[in-house]
């Protein structure tokens, strides 16, 4: 795929300080990525049962336990969000494709086989830009992305897997609960850009609503392909699968783990001590360790689901669902980027999507665009992160902190007394209008100058002696008329505002003494 | 003159709306024949006598409250049920080890139908382990005999079924064909079996053998009541997406009484005899029976041809590699995980192996082997993908040949009923007998098997041919007519099993 930074290289000097250092010999890690998406759909992808999370077992029928004579039924709903998915991604859409059986024996398997999609994938031959940390872009093909269905869930008494376990119970809420696995072709070179990917990947997932795209749920499972080879050389080494990392950051560090065990064995002249296995990532210690070593390429024995009939896409349909289709992040980002928001704030701001959702519904109620974006990734993010509120959950409406915002920049309220008065309307204070909910709190800047003559007035009034003290000539005694005005009106007068109305009164007064 | 075959279910419908019978009454009456035979014939693997007269009971109670007008076509008809359709609270097994004490939540679709259509399910059904035979020896269960021939075999899988018909325990029933297993035990127990186009019935609720091959039909003592259990289940289900949405027409139309036939009924069809599926390997005795039904078919006036269709000897290995592909996938879940029997066993993996080994017999893991052989990485594209591309050739070669005639015609097995034991050891040899039946299964099409003549035994006894009429596709209508001409008409291939008369209770 085309990409607009090189790939980074890694040579011997990356690998860890422990080994020792022969001439240089440039490798180069490539690394690509298989990812489980578990979609949003109300139903499962082949009966009728509830996908959401329920108590253990209930979410259950004949159909989804595999019992004796039972059939799948797609439900049309995973076809939709498959279609968006692909779309989103850039994939061509199979006017046809089909549903195939892989096969294998495992309690959490319901029927000995899982429906998949094998040779005729929903979607082909996509592609998804993201952002790297160096600000740069970089395009990411798509291999595929298509259909399949969940298996259930082990609890195991007594060890952390199967084997080894006194007894392991299954919960098979899960199970048939309609996946998209995308799979990209092998086009990142290090932890960083598979990370880049990665996020984005779940973004534009969320972006689109397919998902609710909770790591630690399981919503998104990533496998990731490791290799490394000398630089310049065309031929991929053995390839090592990656598994159960449970952030981007963990992703990160554990292919860049990987990468530099892999390159030091080649160094050392142990590059047959590569296999081809899956390891998995131990967040404790950041490294990676075999799970099952030199087993054999597993024979799923593929063919196609008879119970299932090939899935036919019209035109109409793709029409459908991609004029309904929500905004892409980097749709976000260009149009956010055109309001002239720094890159980094539009990064920010699109990093999930209840942020651009909540800063969107702040700019429709009228607030400007850059002052928005302050309050918003200043206090208010703050507030969501110290609170672990998400922003699709905040007590304060958008709109609300949109008349804020508003308040802030026609000056009838200054930033010192926005900061005093957020944490009130982030508690769900003042639904009922801002600027009357500041007054009554006797909150809000007098900016109307007719109010402010008034109370100059009322001060000078007061002040006789120190006014005549003026007018003969002592000028210093302004900010004394200054003080006692902030004073009556409890610091709210605007200043700008108050210095003009003073210089005023007082010239009238000293005109009219030495008249 | 011998008796003319009619239907039982239009008898019952008279009597129970003319009050002359109960529904109670009828059910009793078929299960004391059911029990009484039962010890002789064995068709059954579990009877229903409890549920089947609270069914009859509240039947009753309807036509008391509301009427005779509120009955389904099937009201007060007693049905059994081949052990591969699962019946919510019924205890269903395939006739398996694996599925023992196997008691289904849910109805098949076709049971569902035939419950709702007031049928009255008074058991189920014995067959071969999982439909996987041609005997019904391979039952877990027990082995059912042939009423004709006590040490014969009704046939299979579905050959409790046939015999059950057979022996008058009740008046129809439901079987599975997936190569022949309706119209292969419907020929050696001389009644009438069903195999409707795929996609016709739904088979949710069928525990699946080869899943594209698979149909749900009826097995009677005659073509009208076979019609009309067929027009029960027939059509559209949400809960099958491979069933089809073709609209059911009425399939009992035109089936006239007798009396009111043309002088040449069966005038202007064009019938073809497939030239492969007679002459060599088939028996003398149905070689005979076939010739004289043909000509029989002629005199009513059809057009009667021989076509063949080179490619039909391609179709038996072929039929067996996807059957048995798709069946080691299909039986997967028998793991003794989540129902069923499980044989406990220090891990999983023991587990599954002494589940499988103790729940499955021989022929079924022999079929699970050949199927995972054939799907694995290296023989895929040599055995499954080919065996695919046999079919679609099988399938185009019957298509055009249907489109010369209105119907084809075989014998429906190449010989009569085996003694019990002949070819259970012998499978290559229970294959063959499936040479008639298979390439219909392949190219989806419905065909009929109806009673056609007898061999006549050294031992005196008589033993059924049944004619096999193949339709096209979802026209399952007009092989119902030519099969109800050629059973009204044909009185050389009427008669009862000598120890099971049924005329007592028509
Ligand atoms: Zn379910």
């Amino acid at each position: 795929m085309d990409s607009n930074t090189s790939a980074s290289r890694l040579c011997c000097s990356a690998a860890p300080a422990s080994v020792a250092a022969p001439p240089e010999v440039a490798y180069e890690a490539v690394i690509g990525i298989e990812c489980h998406i578990q979609l949003n759909t109300r139903t499962k992808a082949f009966c009728s049962c509830l996908a959401g999370s329920a108590p253990v077992n209930t979410n259950v029928c004949p159909i989804c336990l595999g019992h004796p004579g039972t059939l799948p039924v797609m439900s049309t709903g995973v076809l939709k969000k498959g279609i968006t998915a692909g779309l989103a991604l850039n994939c061509s859409i199979a006017r046809l494709s089909k549903f195939d059986r892989k096969q294998y024996f495992y309690p959490d398997l319901p029927k000995g086989y899982q429906i998949s999609q094998f040779d005729l994938p929903l979607c082909y031959e996509g592609s998804l830009e993201a952002q790297l940390p160096d600000g740069q872009t970089k395009h990411f093909g798509i291999t595929r992305v298509h259909m399949e269905e969940d298996a259930g869930k082990l609890m195991h008494d007594g060890a952390n897997q199967l084997s080894g376990s006194d007894s392991s119970l299954v919960d098979y809420n899960r199970a048939g609960v309609p996946l998209l696995e995308v799979v990209s072709e092998p086009d990142m070179r290090s932890g960083a850009e598979a990370a880049a990917y990665a996020s984005e990947l779940r973004r534009t997932m969320c972006f689109m609503g397919l998902t609710e795209g909770i790591m630690a749920q399981g919503h998104m499972r990533f496998d990731v392909n490791v290799s490394v080879r000398r630089e310049g050389e065309s031929k991929l080494g053995t390839k090592v699968e990656v598994k159960n990392m449970n952030s981007f950051a963990a992703m990160q560090r554990a292919i860049d783990f990987e990468i530099s065990r892999q390159v030091a064995l080649h160094r050392d002249g142990q590059a047959h001590e590569v296999v081809q296995e899956t390891r998995l990532y131990d967040e404790s210690t950041s490294q990676t360790f075999s799970m099952r070593s030199k087993e054999g390429l597993a024979d799923y024995r593929y063919f196609p689901e008879p119970d299932l009939p090939p899935v036919r896409v019209t035109d109409e349909l793709i029409d459908e669902v991609q004029g309904s289709m929500q905004e892409s992040p980097a749709a976000v980002r260009s149009r956010y980027l055109d309001m002239d928001l720094p890159i980094a704030d539009v990064l920010i701001l699109t990093d999930e999507k209840p942020f651009s959702r909540y800063f969107d519904a702040v700019l429709e109620a009228g607030a400007p665009p850059k002052l928005a974006a302050n309050w918003v990734l200043g206090d208010v993010m703050a507030h969501s992160k110290v609170n672990q509120i998400s922003f699709d959950k905040l007590e304060m409406a958008p709109a609300t902190l949109a008349e804020l915002v508003c308040a802030i920049d026609e000056g009838l309220v200054s930033g010192k007394i926005g900061k005093q008065v957020l944490p009130m309307l982030l508690q769900g204070e003042g639904k009922n209008g801002v600027k009357s909910f500041m007054e009554q709190k006797r909150l809000i800047q007098i900016s109307d100058m007719s109010a402010i003559e008034d109370i100059v007035n009322d001060v000078l009034s007061q002040n006789q002696q120190q006014l005549q003290q003026y007018c003969a000539g002592k000028t210093k005694l302004q900010g004394f008329f200054v003080g006692q005005v902030m004073k009556a009106s409890k610091g709210l007068v605007n200043p700008k505002l108050l210095n003009q109305a003073l210089n005023k009164k007082l010239k009238e007064a000293s005109e009219a003494a030495t008249a | 003159m011998p008796i003319i075959r009619t239907s039982i279910i239009r008898r019952i419908q008279q009597d129970l709306r003319s009050r002359t019978r109960s529904a109670q009454e009828i059910t009793e009456d078929y299960l004391s024949r059911l029990q009484a035979a039962e010890p002789e014939v064995q068709s059954f693997i579990s009877v229903a006598s409890e549920s089947a007269c609270a069914a009859a009971r509240a039947l009753d109670g309807r036509i008391a409250s509301d009427g005779a007008d509120s009955l389904g076509p099937l009201a007060a008809v007693p049905l059994g049920i081949k052990d591969t359709l699962c019946t919510a609270g019924l205890q269903t097994t395939a006739a398996s080890r694996v599925l023992e004490g196997y008691t289904p939540s849910h109805d098949a679709t076709s049971v569902a139908r035939l419950k709702a259509a007031g049928g009255i399910i008074v058991g189920k059904c014995n067959c071969d382990a999982f439909a996987m035979g041609s005997t019904s020896e391979s039952s877990a269960y027990k082995a059912t005999r042939n009423p004709w021939d006590l040490e014969r075999v009704p046939g299979g899988s579905s050959g409790g079924s046939a015999a059950a018909v057979a022996a008058g325990q009740c008046v129809a029933t439901l079987g599975s064909d997936t190569g022949g297993s309706i119209r292969q035990p419907a020929h050696f127990c001389g009644v009438v079996g069903l195999k409707p186009t795929y996609g016709r019935v739904s088979r949710y609720g069928l525990i699946a053998y080869g899943s594209s091959l698979d149909c749900v039909g009826p097995l009677a003592g005659c073509v009208e009541d076979a019609a009309l259990l067929l027009q029960t289940i027939a059509g559209r289900d949400q809960l099958d997406a491979t069933s089809s949405h073709m609209p059911v027409p009425d399939f009992t139309q035109g089936l006239e009484e007798v009396e009111r036939f043309a002088s040449r009924p069966l005038e202007g069809k064009r019938i073809g005899i497939i030239r492969e599926t007679i002459g060599e390997g088939v028996s003398p005795g149905v070689n005979a029976a076939f010739d004289r039904a043909a000509q029989h078919l002629a005199t009513l006036g059809a057009e009667v041809h021989e076509v063949s269709l080179p490619t039909s000897g391609a179709g038996l290995p072929a039929y067996y590699v996807i059957a048995m592909s798709e069946a080691s996938s299909n039986l997967s879940r028998y793991d003794g995980i989540r129902y069923g029997v499980r044989q406990e066993a220090a891990n999983i993996r023991e587990t599954y192996n002494t589940t499988r080994q103790e729940g499955l017999n021989a022929e079924v893991k022999r079929r699970i082997l050949m199927g995972t052989y054939a799907l694995s990485a290296g023989y895929y594209d040599a055995y499954y993908k080919r065996a695919q591309q046999v079919r679609t050739i099988v399938q185009q070669e019957m298509h055009k040949a249907l489109l010369d005639f209105d119907a084809l015609i075989s014998p429906a097995a190449p010989t009569t009923a085996y003694k019990l034991g002949h070819v259970k050891d012998d499978p290559l040899e229970m294959y063959k007998g499936d040479i008639m039946t298979i390439n219909v299964n392949l190219a989806g099409l419905p065909a009929i098997s109806l009673p056609a003549g007898f061999e006549e035994g050294a031992d005196g006894r008589r033993l059924p041919i049944g004619l096999q009429i193949i339709g096209k596709a979802f026209d399952e209508g007009e092989i119902i007519r030519i099969a109800h001409v050629f059973e009204q008409t044909a009185d050389f291939a009427c008669g009862t099993p000598p120890t099971f008369d049924k005329s007592k209770s028509q």
